[in-house]
């Protein structure tokens, strides 16, 4: 089995949007959307402030919601790596998963259907790297298997202390920020 | 950042005289077409020819490419969103341009493209595009036109210009010309007879920095600047706002010294992003930097924490120095930037524990308060006591590419001086000053300058003090513009000419002092869409009707890019297919081998300057404390959105869909006191009753409270940039005034103070 | 993650439409929705019992037996067709019944919505011809139809049961379908099952009560019953008029919206007492940007000021009017936006900025 997993490193992160760009002219995502986009988090009061910059989509949650909630089957798990898709001809647009999404992955898109990030799955499947991970100027992402303990992305979460999103939602997300 | 931008400072740089004196600004320009500025190292043509024929074959599957199911081609060229210009691989999806990625082996992109880079390709289809000549009916700023055809309108140019040539001179025509696209057009003024040609990379820019680094080193610190940013240990950002600031090249290796842990210090009066990856960041008072590298120097001298070795070899003036450094302790500087002395006192040991692989970042934009230039000294004098000057880690030795021109007619011999500076008033300015020439334009003094020809800058955005300019364009007979959109000074022109953009056309070759010499290739990956011509048409057209075809001995510009490349023994066909030729890296570092040269006066680096000394000027910078602006105002920076370039972006969708406009930034508490929340909508009025356009407010604890702070470039004023009108607001409106640096001519100008106005 | 020092801006470059600054892809077709369905598991959960209540023989069951279903069977079809104008990809809508996804709710109730119209048409069959006599004579094969129920206990009882059934399924769907959103923490309670139940009975009471009251003259609404007095004597009675159920209906509605203002107290009550993303939660009813329509329009005159009048009419002080039916159903529709509404906005983690 696989379980394709991203690992962002916050360290090196600028925040510079690149990831979004990529996605949007790789994947042809409508003008006034996106499937990835940046989140910035300041603690702390001037000047001693701490600021995390993440780059963020959907998490393809090992326990999603999103799918779990479908009532056509239309969001489902593919076979390869858990992730997590949407079948445009089955979905009726109700907007369950939108609302059952905790990271507010999803959207409608102007076709009617719920979209989101893909993980760039035709790209994985020819041996690529998503097209945001490919194009990061700062080498912050790294995409792979995690149940390859040999995979850069399990050494990475081996080797250096990273968080999820919202873990208290209990949707298991499979990416993971470097601290 | 292509060396077009630097007016021609490399061939100056071999000229500077046997004294090596920095007045080695020239009046004339000899060799412009020659494309080099390496001086150390000599890339002789055959020993890269012998990599590349072989290579070359093999490669060329990787960069350029068919996929025939899909019907996708894969076209290699190079970036030209800012001027850094990387190298990329266009994807041109049945027949449609679909991406833009970097080119794997170009040493600038390393395969990966900026977001404005990869957002480029939308400039392709911009609906607000210029897309014919167009020739003025009405009175000046009243945006009336006609459409009209090259011809006509190369000829009202050429006729004008005969005419201004024949009543004041050839000088009397200027030019304003940014980026590389901007070669062919230097060519034909050049050929016509000026040498008024400027660019706001100078004066508005890195002029102040320049002149430093080359008063010090008696070399600049390059465009692609020579920052080793990837293997220093101690990366010290004087606001160089890295990870904002997105020159491609160095966030990538900013992120790798992240990555490997390397000490990062920021001084910046708002919490950078590049703050939010340092060790320590100092929250610096505004325009107190100098007091703040003094009082390191002092620590660093103090307690003898220098590269004692390194400045016996190399140093010059060094006693002069100290002694001058004496009084300025961190106590000292502590009232003056608000930095606490302690943690001056904890940097400067910091940054002596990684020399010499300690880079203090000679920043880019340097033209803040009007004594850049010796700031930017003090930077240098920094480095120098690291001993990182020439060292790895530090500010390596670049080597670039060299080629021979195409061979064309000397210029004609050289006239008057240039109108920018005269009796040498800025004495250590060794480009044209465009707010010089826009003084000459004005007063007439020390000539009339009646013509100007705007290339691919928005002077209404790059220059300050709107007023100005419009009060220079009404004294003259003739404005061109050549723009690719209906930016805010084509609003002012007599004749606007719409250039192909950078996807569309061939430029001339990126040639570039760097880490490894090379080589890039710009060529069009798809068709201009309407009747927009690529610049080196338009200049060769115009050379032909004033009468200068002589000087351009080739009939396109395929014939003249493999002339140029055959001289070097490799071709534009292979160029075409690979896009990007790489040289070997020759020895970057003292240690290892490369030439420690400074050309300054003593031949050596210096830390005391006789030359400033003898121009009246401190030979060891002093401080000056900024005048503070009046009770109840802030003070006005403004800096990079990763996502922009400068006023240039705001029409593309792509890019505006990650910030369609921007926000003033204000200290968290302040705006509470003020009443403002987050995504109200202000207007700032500054000193002079200035008011900007509504902006959103960015109530933040990233700043300090007696600044505010925007990104530059929004709230356009032209109403043909139909996707940008009154989008956010310009800080270019709000900066009236400026303070001219005495050494150069540069135009500090985060001396304006606002206020905020709640908007109704 | 970064938590030594609290957090003070968020924010998020994410602009998607519908979904930032917050989530709104639900609007007023989806409280609708939900009103219908409550108000249609009301009327079933009614016309069941009514059913079962009344003897195969006694035929006058007109309001809550006949008109009831029959409405409710209307109220079904407009909620169906809001539900399916809130739908974004409506060409696709068969793609429901052509799976059963267990594990979803909305999967669920668009089965138990099919199983709606049986159930409740047949309870409508039973009395229609003593109901809507004209229609009989035209038809007769709903005399027969209606004979046919009606000569048989176990179809009586087995349709009535079915209504109840299938109503409170619907019922608690309704509320389920938010409940089980647990990305929304407003939602995320399972007391919205059952408070959607009883809100849903309280409509369908008050609905009932209203069609008694404005078809009967103002001098013959009747006077005080006592609700468990009234009941059995519907049970005992040997000829009950319908008109003589509007008390006991005032009276049930007073208890379903005693019901209902329990389980928004325990509901709130879950909420103060969950983490703070639950209390955040619930301040946007209590003090927040909701407070002023919950506190006037759900609590004060959707459930309290009926009750009073409700209580006034029972205990015999003002004649039976349409009043408080109306403020019922107002209150039932406002508590259903307000909860939809409230509930986007109410979020794991809330951009400050
Ligand atoms: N207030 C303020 N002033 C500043 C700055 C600031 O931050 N604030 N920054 C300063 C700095 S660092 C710099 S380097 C300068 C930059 O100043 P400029 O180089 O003037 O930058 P832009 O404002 O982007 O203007 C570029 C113009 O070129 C046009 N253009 C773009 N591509 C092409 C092309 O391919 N061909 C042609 N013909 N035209 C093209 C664009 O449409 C635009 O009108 O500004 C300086 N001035
Ligand atoms: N995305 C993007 N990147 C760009 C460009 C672009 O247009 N877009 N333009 C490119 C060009 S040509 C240039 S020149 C560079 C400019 O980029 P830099 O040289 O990095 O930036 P500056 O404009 O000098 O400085 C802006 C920063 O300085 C801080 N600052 C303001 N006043 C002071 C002060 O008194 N002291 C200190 N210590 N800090 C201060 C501001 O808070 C801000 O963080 O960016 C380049 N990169
Ligand atoms: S491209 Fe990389 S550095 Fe830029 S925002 Fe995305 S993840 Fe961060
Ligand atoms: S992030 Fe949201 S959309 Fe993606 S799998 Fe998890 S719950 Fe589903
Ligand atoms: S919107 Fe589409 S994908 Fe989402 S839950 Fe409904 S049917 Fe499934
Ligand atoms: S993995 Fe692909 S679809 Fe997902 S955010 Fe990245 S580029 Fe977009
Ligand atoms: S830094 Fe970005 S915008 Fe500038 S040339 Fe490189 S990719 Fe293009
Ligand atoms: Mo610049």
């Amino acid at each position: 089995m696989s379980r394709f997993a991203m690992v962002i490193d916050t360290r090196r992160c600028v925040g510079c949007h690149d990831c979004v760009v990529a996605c949007k002219t790789e994947n042809g995502v409508p003008e006034g959307y996106c499937r990835d986009w940046i989140t910035e988090e300041v603690h702390g009061a001037f000047p001693t402030v701490q600021l995390e910059i993440r780059s963020e989509r959907c998490n393809h949650c090992d326990n999603p919601p999103c799918v779990s909630c479908c009532p056509t089957g239309a969001s489902h798990v593919h076979e390869r790596g858990g992730v997590v898709l949407v079948t445009h001809d089955k979905c009726i647009g109700c907007k369950a998963c939108l609302a059952a999404c905790p990271y507010d992955a999803r959207f409608i898109h102007p076709d009617g259907y719920a979209d989101k990030c893909t993980f760039c799955i035709h790209r994985v499947e020819k041996g690529l790297d998503p097209a945001c991970v490919s194009v990061c100027p700062t080498h912050c992402m790294h995409f792979g298997d995690i149940d390859d303990p040999q995979s850069e992305v399990s050494l990475l979460l081996h080797s250096r202390p990273h968080h999820v999103l919202i873990p208290d939602a209990g949707t298991k997300p499979c990416i993971f920020y470097l601290t | 950042m292509s060396c077009e931008e630097r007016v021609g400072s490399s061939d100056l740089h071999h000229s500077a005289g046997p004294t090596g004196s920095l007045k080695y600004r020239k009046k004339r320009v000899a060799t412009v077409m020659n494309l080099s500025r390496r001086r150390f190292l000599q890339i002789s043509a055959g020993t890269v020819a012998g990599l590349s024929a072989v290579d070359l074959t093999r490669r060329v599957v990787s960069a350029a490419g068919k996929d025939a199911q899909s019907g996708l081609k894969r076209i290699p060229t190079f970036c030209n969103v800012c001027f850094w210009q990387c190298g990329a691989i266009a994807s041109v999806r049945d027949g449609k341009l679909w991406k833009i990625e970097g080119h794997p082996r170009d040493p600038l992109s390393r395969g990966r493209l900026c977001p404005r880079g990869s957002g480029g390709i939308d400039a392709h289809t911009d609906p607000d595009r210029l897309r014919t000549p167009l020739i003025r009916v009405s009175e000046r700023g009243e945006e009336k036109w006609k459409a009209v055809t090259w011809d006509e309108a190369l000829s009202f140019i050429a006729e004008k210009m005969q005419k201004i040539k024949a009543e004041y001179g050839p000088e009397s025509v200027a030019a304003f010309i940014h980026g590389l696209g901007g070669k062919f057009f230097k060519h034909t003024l050049r050929a016509y007879g000026t040498d008024n040609i400027a660019a706001p990379s100078f004066a508005q820019c890195r002029g102040p920095r320049d002149v430093g680094f080359t008063l010090t080193y008696g070399d600049d610190a390059g465009s692609l600047e020579r920052t080793d940013i990837e293997n220093a240990q101690c990366l010290v950002l004087i606001g160089t706002h890295l990870g904002e600031n997105m020159h491609n090249s160095q966030v990538q290796e900013f992120a790798n010294a992240v990555g490997k842990g390397a000490s990062i210090i920021v001084a910046d009066p708002r919490f950078s992003v590049a703050a939010s990856k340092a060790r320590f960041y100092l929250p610096i008072k505004p325009g107190t930097d100098i007091a703040l590298l003094l009082a390191w120097m002092n620590v660093i001298v103090g307690e003898k924490l220098y590269d004692k070795e390194y400045i016996d070899k190399y140093g010059f003036g060094f006693e002069q120095f100290v002694a001058e450094i004496q009084s300025y302790t961190p106590e000292w500087a502590y009232p003056e930037t608000g930095i606490e002395p302690e943690t001056i006192r904890a940097t400067a040991r910091e940054m002596a524990r990684y020399r010499p692989a300690t880079l203090i970042h000679p920043g880019r934009h340097a033209s803040w308060y009007g004594d850049d230039a010796q700031r930017s000294r003090a930077i240098a004098l920094l480095n120098a006591l690291m001993g990182s000057w020439g060292r790895k880690g530090g500010l390596y030795v670049p080597a670039s590419m060299e080629l021979p021109d195409y061979p064309h007619p000397p210029y004609p011999p050289a006239g008057k001086a240039t109108a920018d500076n005269p009796n040498d008033r800025y004495p250590f300015a060794d480009e044209v000053i465009s707010t010089g020439i826009r003084d000459a334009t004005i007063s007439g003094k020390p000539y009339p300058v009646k013509g100007w020809l705007v290339y691919s800058t928005n002077l209404m955005y790059s220059l300050p003090n709107r007023e100005e300019t419009i009060r220079a364009i009404q004294q003259l007979d003739l404005l061109v513009v050549v723009d690719v959109l209906p930016s805010e000074i084509a609003g002012w022109a007599d004749v606007v000419l719409p250039e192909s953009n950078y996807l569309e056309r061939y430029d001339d070759l990126h040639i570039e002092a760097f880490r490894e010499p090379f080589i890039t290739l710009r060529q069009p990956v798809v068709e201009p869409p309407d009747d927009q011509k690529p610049n080196w048409w338009i200049a060769k057209k115009l050379a032909e009707k004033l009468g200068l075809g002589a000087y351009y001995p080739w009939n396109d510009i395929e014939q003249y890019l493999d002339a140029r490349l055959k001289g070097g023994g490799y071709s534009l066909e292979d160029l075409k297919r690979e896009g990007v030729i790489v040289g070997k890296r020759p020895p970057i570092y003292f240690e290892d081998g490369a030439p420690a040269v400074f050309n300054t006066p003593s031949k050596k680096i210096e830390f005391y300057s006789t030359q400033l000394k003898q121009a009246g000027f401190d030979p060891v910078p002093r401080y000056t404390r900024p005048e503070p602006g009046p009770a109840g105002f802030y003070r006005l920076l403004f800096g990079r959105a990763p996502m922009h370039s400068f006023s240039r972006t705001q029409t593309n969708h792509l890019l505006m869909d990650l910030m369609s406009e921007n926000a003033v930034w204000v200290n968290a508490t302040e705006a509470a006191r003020l009443g403002l929340k987050n995504g109200d909508y202000v207007r700032l009025r500054n000193q002079d009753g200035a008011v900007s356009d509504r902006i959103r407010v960015k109530a933040t604890e990233r700043i300090r409270p007696e600044c505010v702070y925007m990104v530059h470039g929004f709230g356009h004023t032209s109403r043909e940039l139909r996707f940008a009108f009154r989008k956010g607001a310009s800080d270019s409106q709000l900066i009236t005034r400026y303070k001219t640096d005495p050494l150069m001519g540069g135009t500090g100008v985060n001396v304006n103070f606002v206020t905020i106005e709640t908007e109704a | 993650m970064i938590a030594l020092t609290a957090l003070t801006e968020l924010t998020l470059s994410r602009h998607n439409p519908l979904v930032d600054p917050h989530l709104h892809i639900w609007e007023w077709q989806i409280p609708v929705y939900l009103f219908f369905g409550g108000l249609v598991a009301g009327l079933m959960i009614i016309a069941g019992v009514r059913l079962i209540a009344l003897r195969p023989q006694q035929r006058e069951a007109l309001v809550c037996c006949t008109i009831g279903p029959l409405m409710g069977l209307a109220f079904l079809s407009l909620g169906m067709f809001t539900l399916f104008l809130d739908l974004s990809h409506r060409l696709y809508v068969w793609r429901l019944y052509t799976t059963f996804q267990i594990t979803s709710p909305m999967s669920w109730g668009s089965w138990i919505l099919l199983l709606v119209y049986p159930a409740l048409s047949a309870n409508a069959l039973a009395h229609l011809p003593e109901a809507v006599p004209s229609l009989a004579r035209r038809f007769p094969i709903l005399v027969t139809v209606s004979d046919a129920i009606l000569a048989r206990v176990q179809w009586v009882v087995g349709i009535g049961v079915a209504n109840v059934m299938v109503g409170i399924a619907l019922g608690i769907y309704t509320g389920i379908l938010l409940g089980t959103l647990g990305a929304r923490p407003l939602w995320n309670s399972a007391i919205l099952g059952p408070l959607f139940l009883f809100s849903g009975l309280s409509t369908a009471t008050a609905l009932l009560h209203g069609i008694l009251v404005v078809t009967t003259p103002d001098e013959e609404r009747p006077a005080f019953a006592d609700f468990l007095l009234s009941a059995l004597a519907q049970l005992t009675q040997a000829r009950p008029l319908d008109k003589n159920i509007a008390p006991v209906l005032a009276r049930a509605d007073n208890s379903f919206l005693t019901i209902e203002l329990t389980l928004i107290g325990l509901f709130l009550l879950g909420q103060m007492t969950s983490t703070g993303i639950h209390q955040q939660a619930a301040s946007l009813l209590l003090t927040g940007p909701f407070a002023a329509v919950f506190w006037v329009f759900v609590i004060g005159l959707g459930i309290l000021l009926p009750l009073v009048l409700q209580s006034l009419e029972l205990n015999n002080r003002i004649r039976h009017t349409i009043a408080p039916v109306i403020l019922v159903l107002f209150g039932g529709i406002a508590l259903r936006f307000i909860l939809v509404y409230a509930g986007q906005q109410s979020h794991w983690f809330q951009p400050l900025n």
